[in-house]
């Protein structure tokens, strides 16, 4: 299991050595002169000149991709702006802030909506696509499959505003969408979130019900789980021991997948509840063409899907013990 | 299947090696295929060999059916496979005609190509869904770019009736055929370029008995009517019997025996070969002894312990003496080589350093290894 | 021959001394083809300790009839009728909980694939102890060693080792075995072998018979035993009913059955089986044409299409009417007696030698 680990995650170091060289090459292939943003509007040859030589974009790109990587893994105190400790990605063109520090002020808010919303959605998702199966070919099957197939041909886009309008703007069921911090004010946190956890959360548990009906029921008419019912065990005790052990590897597959992906920033659902989280940042980073925020959010989004990946792995073995982690 | 066969027109010799009948058409010699384990930290690397074929021996002779018998992980099917060039040998050597064609090339396969073919065990999954039979039958035509007398089609149409198939199914999709019927799709298929040798691999065994048995008799037709030699991999002792002229018994990556046929089925002398028949249960029809009052003898009943061994790490020596009774130390450390051992008809080979008398008939003693077995029995005794 | 065609049919009772008596059974599946006919008018007995063979090839019944004893058929597209009696309990119309008392206890059933059959997720030991804690109420512990002693008893060494190995550890063979173990652990009355031995080396398969007759010896349990392999059949039971497209066709005793076959399908199946004591050069016999969909089974007799013996029945009987089977030693065919006996000895005998 170690071996496991720590073979996986130097791979996973390979691959994100990888994908900062890619996205440094990407970003100078952009049209963008990022130094004439900053300039502003009057903007001399002279001015421009010297922001190049700050930022150090008159360097050629292999040396700066070589300073990039040992302030990452060294820290760095040739920073105008102060001291970098590492992980250093820079601070940042637009805000002149530390880029880690941005990344930090950033992530409880994107956590707080993953792992909310995640709670939500694994819990309705699995709940009523295990009741769906257990209760295959009845009304209430019928009902479930169809709900979700309704609301997985939705969009945040369309239901966040929608859910809005009604329970926050017409009605004032709930409070208008914010993030408070958990450790300050839990009540608040907690009431400025749930909007925010519906909506996600219903549109990725009409997945997760589909899934897990359709895995169940396939699970269910395996040969093992036949002799389960053949040696005399229940129907409730075979359907939660032996289908739902089975059922649970795409489940996992793909929530790895989506808590992944959730960690390295909600952009939409982000954006449409205004929410301070890692997704807004990364497009904002776009939109400013700033690059050493832009590798930031980057690198730490892909960190976060490589390491659920991990995860989701040596979960595997865990749950089927034919999987050998060597 | 009473139709007569439609012969096809002699075709000029590709080499000038005879066609005649016992010139030997394919020989293996030390053929090996190992396939690498991969394992270890932090670099993965080839940490061990399943030796699915290890040092192999046979001759297949023109215009002859030769059986290959063993179990599962015995390494009957990758013989098959690397003698059509599926698979690429470790080792060894396997001639066709006199042509070494262990390593040719795909052009300087070419020729031979056509003249080897394969029949697989899956009617099922054999065949491409999508095409017709028509275009299934005539592929190898097409890839080949062969144009028989009178067009594809005609040829197509004759070798469905050589099959016992409908010409008129021609344009017909494989799923609207039964599992028999698909199977003889595979033949006509296996047929198409006038091969001298068919490889088939278990061609009956994913089929029901009644249907088994048209499949069989159709082989054995194709076989003794065209002059094609079969290599005939199967794991049922009772259809190897029923369709070979000789038979070779392997067992863990090797042959362990091999001869003509009533050689090996009514005078074996490897130990494995007399299990292997003991094992095959017997149907008595029509009563116990003959009408004529001709006594029909009881056949030895032997009971090994266990399943066959990892071909990863095979016992050392002789590969079998992990389940033998008659195993000494000499067995373990020294291989026994494939001779002709005294007693033996002409061209009977056995593997073995303590060979068995030449009967299958009971011993005084059934051999029961099986420990489970032996103790339920004396309990039973008791 | 007439008399026991008579007989024959829904009107009889259930034999009172049978341990097991299937009556007059339907069984059909809804698909989205139309309605399969799986199983068509079947009437068993099995008595104790005794050992029903059950021949056929895919498609016969002969894997859904057990099934259907055990109520574990898909209740939502599957229509049963008829009668299961065991010890007199009817099961077809028995509830959920009371089929449940009855598995892996009285009844216990070992299948094709035991690779398959068995759990992947949960160890060996494990899975033979669950049936034994449900039913004998034993605690886990004893449950436990219940299973490490039946491990012992089917010949898996080292048992209290290899009770914490999972099924993916051990060899085919050795997972037939802990199939075996499972099904026994209760010491069941009834032990419904699924074709046990079809997916094992032919070595194994021997191994595996012999232990399953030994230990039958022990537990005393009746045992049907559903094979497509009359080898297999001949060697293990003592009782042979032989099915066609969901009807039984022929039944008796092995010896019986093997001495004078009545059935023209199993003259068909005898014939066209290669044996290592036929005369290796005589052709096969195949029996032609393929079974027969059930989604449409012929009319009359299901056999009829593939029969080479119908001229000699005569008229349209065999297209029109179907043949009924009797409760002890006979067949479901057209044919009289006579004709029967001397078609087996005169045509069919002399092929097989």
């Amino acid at each position: 299991m170690l071996r496991f680990l720590l073979r996986r995650s130097l791979g996973a170091v390979v691959i994100l050595f990888l994908l900062s060289i890619v996205a440094f090459l990407l970003f100078f292939g952009m049209p963008r002169d990022p130094a004439l943003l900053m300039c502003g509007k009057t903007c001399t040859p002279a001015n421009l000149e010297n922001l190049h030589h700050v930022l150090g974009l008159d360097k050629p790109i292999p040396e700066q991709y070589w300073i990039f990587l040992t302030n990452l893994v060294m820290g760095s105190d040739d920073f105008a702006q102060g001291p970098c400790p590492a992980p250093c990605f820079g601070y940042s063109y637009h805000s002149n802030e530390q880029v880690w520090g941005t990344l930090m002020d950033r992530l409880p808010a994107t956590v707080s909506l993953t792992l909310g919303g995640a709670v939500f959605f694994l819990v309705i998702g699995l709940g009523t696509g295990l009741i769906a199966a257990w209760k295959r070919g009845t009304i209430v099957d019928k009902t479930f499959t169809a709900g979700a197939m309704v609301i997985s041909s939705m969009q945040i886009y369309f239901l966040g505003p929608l859910a809005l309008a009604i329970l926050v703007y017409q009605t004032h069921v709930f409070d208008k969408p914010a993030y408070n911090e958990f450790t300050e004010n839990p009540g608040a946190w907690f009431s400025g979130l749930i909007i925010p956890w519906v909506v996600l959360s219903t549109i990725f548990a009409s997945q997760y019900t589909r899934m897990a009906r359709s895995s169940m029921i396939e699970q269910l008419q395996e040969e093992h789980v036949r002799t389960a019912r053949a040696k005399g065990m229940s129907r409730r005790y075979v359907f939660l021991r032996y289908a739902w052990r089975g059922s649970l590897i795409p489940i996992v597959t793909i929530f790895g997948i989506d808590l992944g992906s959730l960690l390295g920033g909600a952009i939409i659902t982000e954006y449409t509840f205004g929410l301070p989280g890692l997704g807004r940042l990364a497009v904002e980073s776009v939109f400013f063409s700033d690059l050493p925020l832009l590798l930031g959010v980057m690198l730490f989004s892909a960190t976060m899907i490589l390491l659920c990946n991990i995860v989701v792995d040596a979960a595997y073995a865990f749950i089927d013990p034919r999987v050998r982690l060597a | 299947m009473t139709e007569d066969l439609v012969l096809p027109a002699p075709r000029e010799a590709a080499t000038d090696v005879t066609d005649a009948p016992g010139e030997p058409l394919l020989v293996v010699e030390k053929l090996v295929k190992h396939f690498p384990v991969k394992g270890g930290f932090p670099i993965r690397r080839t940490v061990g060999q399943v030796q699915a074929v290890d040092g192999i021996d046979l001759t297949v002779h023109v215009g002859e059916s030769f059986g290959l018998v063993g179990e599962s992980g015995c390494g009957k099917s990758t013989t098959g496979r690397l003698i059509t060039k599926l698979l690429e040998p470790t080792g060894g050597s396997i001639s066709y005609r006199g042509k070494d064609i262990t390593h040719a090339t795909r052009r300087q396969l070419t020729p031979i190509r056509s003249e080897i073919q394969m029949i697989f065990q899956d009617p099922y999954s054999s065949l491409n869904p999508r095409q017709t039979v028509g275009k299934i039958v005539s592929g190898p035509m097409e890839i080949n770019g062969i144009e028989p007398e009178g067009g594809r089609e005609k040829r197509v149409r004759e070798l469905l009736e050589i099959v016992g198939l409908n010409p008129e199914h021609y344009n017909r999709f494989p799923h609207e055929f039964s599992g028999g019927q698909r199977q003889r799709i595979g033949v006509a298929r296996a047929l198409a370029l006038e091969p001298k040798l068919i490889v088939a691999d278990e061609p009956v065994s994913a089929l029901d008995v009644s249907i088994q048995a048209q499949v069989v008799n159709l082989l054995q037709k194709v076989q003794q009517e065209l002059g094609i030699a079969f290599l005939f991999i199967a794991h049922d002792l009772a259809v190897v019997r029923h369709f070979s002229q000789r038979v070779a018994v392997m067992y863990l990556g090797k042959v362990i025996e091999v001869g003509d046929r009533d050689s090996i089925y009514t005078r074996p002398r490897h130990p494995y070969t007399h299990a292997l028949l003991s094992a095959v249960p017997e149907v008595k029809v029509g009563g116990e002894d003959g009408e004529d009052g001709e006594e029909v003898p009881q056949r030895e009943r032997i009971r090994l312990a266990g399943d066959v061994p990892s071909p990863i790490s095979p016992p050392s020596g002789c590969r079998f003496r992990t389940r033998c009774w008659k195993a000494q130390d000499k067995c373990a450390t020294e291989e026994p080589p494939l001779i002709q051992i005294s007693g033996n008809h002409a061209g009977h080979l056995t593997a073995c350093h303590f060979p068995e008398e030449p009967t299958i008939e009971a011993r005084d003693e059934d051999i029961v290894l099986d420990p489970a077995l032996a103790a339920l029995e004396m309990d039973a005794e008791s | 021959m007439t008399t026991v065609t008579q007989e024959a049919g829904a009107s009889v009772p259930a034999d009172a001394d049978a341990f097991l008596s299937v009556r007059d059974l339907h069984v059909s599946f809804r698909t989205e083809d139309g309605v399969v006919r799986a199983v068509d008018g079947l009437s068993f007995d099995l008595e104790r300790g005794r050992t029903l063979g059950i021949v056929g090839e895919s498609g016969s019944g002969k894997s859904v009839t057990n099934l259907t004893i055990l109520g574990l058929h898909n209740p939502m597209f599957t229509t049963v009728e008829g009668e299961i009696l065991l010890e007199g309990q009817e099961l077809t119309t028995a509830r959920e909980s009371e089929l449940e008392k009855l598995r892996g206890n009285k009844v216990a059933m070992i299948f094709q694939d035991p690779l398959t059959a068995l759990s992947p997720y949960y160890t060996v030991g494990r899975q033979i102890a669950e049936p034994y804690m449900k039913h004998m109420r034993a605690s886990k512990k004893a449950a436990w060693e219940r299973a490490v002693e039946m491990l012992g008893k089917v010949g898996i060494p080292n048992p209290r080792q290899r009770a914490k190995d999972y099924p993916h550890q051990f060899s085919g063979g050795m997972r037939q075995r802990a199939m075996i173990a499972m099904a026994l652990v209760c010491d069941p009355d009834l032990l419904i072998a699924d074709e046990p031995t079809t997916a094992l080396d032919v070595t194994v398969q021997a191994q595996i018979l012999d232990l399953l007759k030994d230990l039958q010896q022990e537990f005393g349990s009746a045992i049907i035993f559903i094979t497509h392999d009359l080898g297999v059949i001949a060697d293990m039971a003592d009782d042979i009913m032989v099915m066609y497209a969901g009807s039984a066709v022929e039944r008796g005793t092995v010896h019986e059955v093997l001495r004078a076959p009545q059935h023209p399908y199993t003259w068909g199946l005898l014939n066209s089986m290669p044996r290592l004591d036929s005369d290796p050069n005589a052709p096969l016999a195949p029996i032609p044409g393929a079974p027969p969909s059930l989604l449409h089974p012929p009319s009359g007799c299901r056999f009829h299409p593939r029969c080479t013996f119908q001229d000699r029945v005569g008229g349209t009987r065999c297209v029109t009417e179907v043949p009924l089977l009797g409760p002890d030693r006979s067949s479901a065919c057209h044919l009289t007696a006579d004709q029967k006996r001397t078609i087996f000895t005169e045509e069919i005998k002399p092929r097989l030698r």
